[in-house]
């Protein structure tokens, strides 16, 4: 028998299927793996170092750039931080407006996360059927924030604006017809609540085509059955949140057990996995989108019946009104210390965390009572689970680190930082 | 929605006279207590292990560099009239060039700690345990690697941004800078501009380190403010 030697290969950073800027060193013997060394880093900002030399409103539009597939849950965990260490409440309406924006925002990532687990195992059409959802999803991000991504939406005390009346719609061009135009803007004529409706109406049957093409596809299967798996008790050494460790069997989920905003208000369910494998944490993330979709729907119910506020009206916390500064000395005076200095945070440490669509996104805000924070260290879910890769891909096929990297989502963005 | 196994404060109290009496320890705040460097190792495996209490999961670690704590930028007590450039000519935090960053800083009793985010998933209870390291020139902790495994990475980014060593880490090597970067980034003596920046040099045909040419500069002092309800915010 030939001898086999071990040998050790280079992975990224510019591979497709590495998510970004993975560098692996990769111990191989034969097609086996034997150790998985990643070299993260190559996204390297210094959120965390920037954040520090800025006071605490200018650094809202870094964190929708931390997990770029899941902006405004980033933003959610700072904002949350933020306000629980300045002890403010905020209106009851930007509390549903802010949830259904995580749900939206759940929707969104785990469509990027199915299309891209998909693509790199195999399956093309599932990345552009999930790519045709995500296109509506962010038309809601623009019609709220004015951009499709990095929305900037959250702002401590609230939202930065109420949710609006009208939908943009599509504009006749050489390349859309006026047909074509009428048909695309068909759910588009009402409120934004409405669009958002329709959505809801039309995902469930969505989730159903990506699971026919894919639940029970053999080939499928055979790429994530018995793959990657992790026990109970290793998923907790290791650190794991969200999907990775319901997928292992813990229902597990601050939405349920630590909740935030109106979340004690409405109902949904947790799926949980049995087996820890790549298969299990794939269907716990399809459940999770049905019950996303169902968590939007009772939000727009709310939000359809209830006006409001969106934002709280401390002044010294949220900028008064255009015409407030322009009629009122005092107004004016807020907004110019406002955008000027911003608000000092008393001294203290706080930890906020929120179900983020990969785990448990969680902001540590330290501060000295000054109007920059001291420290600011966020815990991204996807750091300790590419930390846990090692582990993951030992005595796999080379090939099975592509279907390992897929199922732990990875954002280079967070984890980076 | 919480859950019935979540300790109250009364158990929690019987908890910590009852395990961990014999170890030094105080309230920061109600989440978060302090211990002695030296019994690092014990405490934590006692959290990790205890009955009543079980932290399965590390959540996070954060390593502060305390040595600019509650030092502002700017006098908001008393006015005078030296003008906006008090506030923004003085070398501080996130100011610091290379040449000034040494000498500048501040001593604070302890100048780094570490806090570890404890998260017992059968309690639904959080708890934050801090460190002070001991040594300000060179910091270092015990390692928690063999009590929980996700504090592997944790501790290799602590010792990459704010060069606290673990001692008893496996393998503790930089992880978030690039190879051979020089420095630790979170540190407050470190300069926010950096202090090297990156060319490609035509002539040798590779990329190549320089030091950097951007001065630094701040637009905003770091200004600290009572939460003093009587003084406005024209004060």
């Amino acid at each position: 028998m030939a001898e086999i030697k071990s040998f050790t290969m280079n992975f990224g950073p510019q591979h497709p299927s590495a998510h970004g800027v993975l560098r692996l060193i990769l111990e191989l013997e034969g097609e086996v793996i034997v150790r998985a060394d990643p070299h993260i880093g190559l996204l390297h900002r210094g959120t965390e170092k920037l954040a520090e030399s800025k006071p605490y409103n200018q650094s809202i539009g870094y964190m929708d750039r931390l997990d770029y597939v899941s902006m405004m849950s980033n933003e959610h965990a700072y904002v949350l931080a933020i306000e629980k260490s300045l002890g403010i409440e905020i209106p009851e309406r930007a509390k549903y407006i802010r949830v259904m924006f995580d749900e939206i925002t759940r929707i969104l990532n785990h469509l990027l996360w199915l299309g891209a687990h998909a693509l790199d195992i195999g399956a093309m059409s599932v990345f552009l059927y999930a790519f045709r959802e995500r296109e509506d999803l962010m038309d809601c991000y623009e019609a709220v924030s004015g951009t499709r991504m990095h929305a900037t939406y959250y702002r401590p005390g609230g939202v930065a604006k109420d949710l609006p009346l009208h939908m943009p719609k599509y504009e006749e061009s050489k390349w859309k017809s006026k047909k074509e135009v009428t048909k695309l803007n068909e759910s588009r004529e009402g409120t934004l609540l409405d669009f958002i409706e329709d959505f809801t109406n039309r995902f469930p049957n969505c989730v159903d085509e990506y699971e026919s093409l894919l639940t029970d596809n053999r080939i499928w299967k055979q790429r994530t059955v018995d793959i990657g798996i992790v026990t109970k008790e290793r998923a907790f050494q290791l650190g794991f949140t969200g999907p990775m460790l319901r997928g292992s069997g813990v229902a597990w989920d601050l939405r349920k057990k630590q909740p935030y905003e109106v979340y004690k208000e409405i109902d949904f369910d947790i799926p949980i996995g049995t087996n820890g494998d790549c298969y299990d944490r794939y269907l716990v993330r399809m459940e999770e989108m049905r019950q996303s979709n169902k968590i939007i729907k009772q939000c727009i119910k709310w939000l359809n019946n209830n006006s409001g506020e969106v934002i709280s009206n401390n002044n010294k916390i949220t900028p008064p009104s255009r015409d407030e500064v322009k009629e009122d000395m005092e107004s004016l005076i807020y907004h110019f210390k406002l955008f000027t200095e911003g608000y000092c945070i008393p001294e203290g440490e706080v930890y906020c965390a929120v179900e983020h669509p990969k785990g448990e996104f969680g902001v540590t805000l330290i501060s000295d009572g000054s109007n920059k924070p001291y420290r600011l260290k966020m815990r991204a879910p996807g750091f300790p689970h590419l930390a846990a890769l090692n582990e993951m891909v030992k005595g796999h096929m080379i090939s099975d680190v592509v279907a390992i990297i897929g199922t732990q989502d990875i954002v280079f963005g967070e984890i980076d930082r | 929605m919480n859950n019935k196994n979540t300790p109250n404060n009364n158990q929690l109290k019987t908890l910590f006279d009852k395990d961990f009496s014999k170890f030094c320890f105080s309230f920061e705040d109600k989440n978060t207590v302090v211990f002695e460097e030296e019994n690092l190792i014990e405490v934590m495996t006692l959290f990790h292990e205890n009955d009543l209490l079980q932290f399965e999961i590390l959540i996070d670690i954060i390593a502060v560099d305390y040595s600019d704590f509650g030092i502002s930028e700017w006098n908001a007590k008393n006015a005078n009239n030296k003008g906006y450039s008090r506030g923004i000519t003085k070398d501080s935090s996130g100011r610091y060039t290379y040449e000034t960053s040494k000498k500048n800083h501040n001593q604070p009793k302890k100048r780094f700690a570490a806090i570890y985010n404890l998260l017992s998933v059968t309690s639904n209870f959080r708890l934050n345990v801090k460190f002070y390291c001991n040594e300000d020139d060179t910091p270092s902790l015990s390692s928690v690697t063999s009590i929980w495994s996700s504090a592997d990475w944790y501790e290799r980014e602590a010792y990459d941004l704010l060069g606290i060593v673990f001692t008893g880490h496996p393998d503790l090597r930089r992880l978030l800078t690039d190879y051979g970067f020089i420095g630790h980034p979170l540190r407050k003596d470190f300069p926010l501009i950096g202090n090297v920046e990156v060319n490609y040099d035509l002539d040798k045909e590779r990329v190549v380190y320089q030091p950097v040419t951007i001065k630094p500069r701040v637009l905003i002092p770091k200004v600290i403010r009572g939460n003093d309800k009587e003084e406005g915010p024209s004060g």
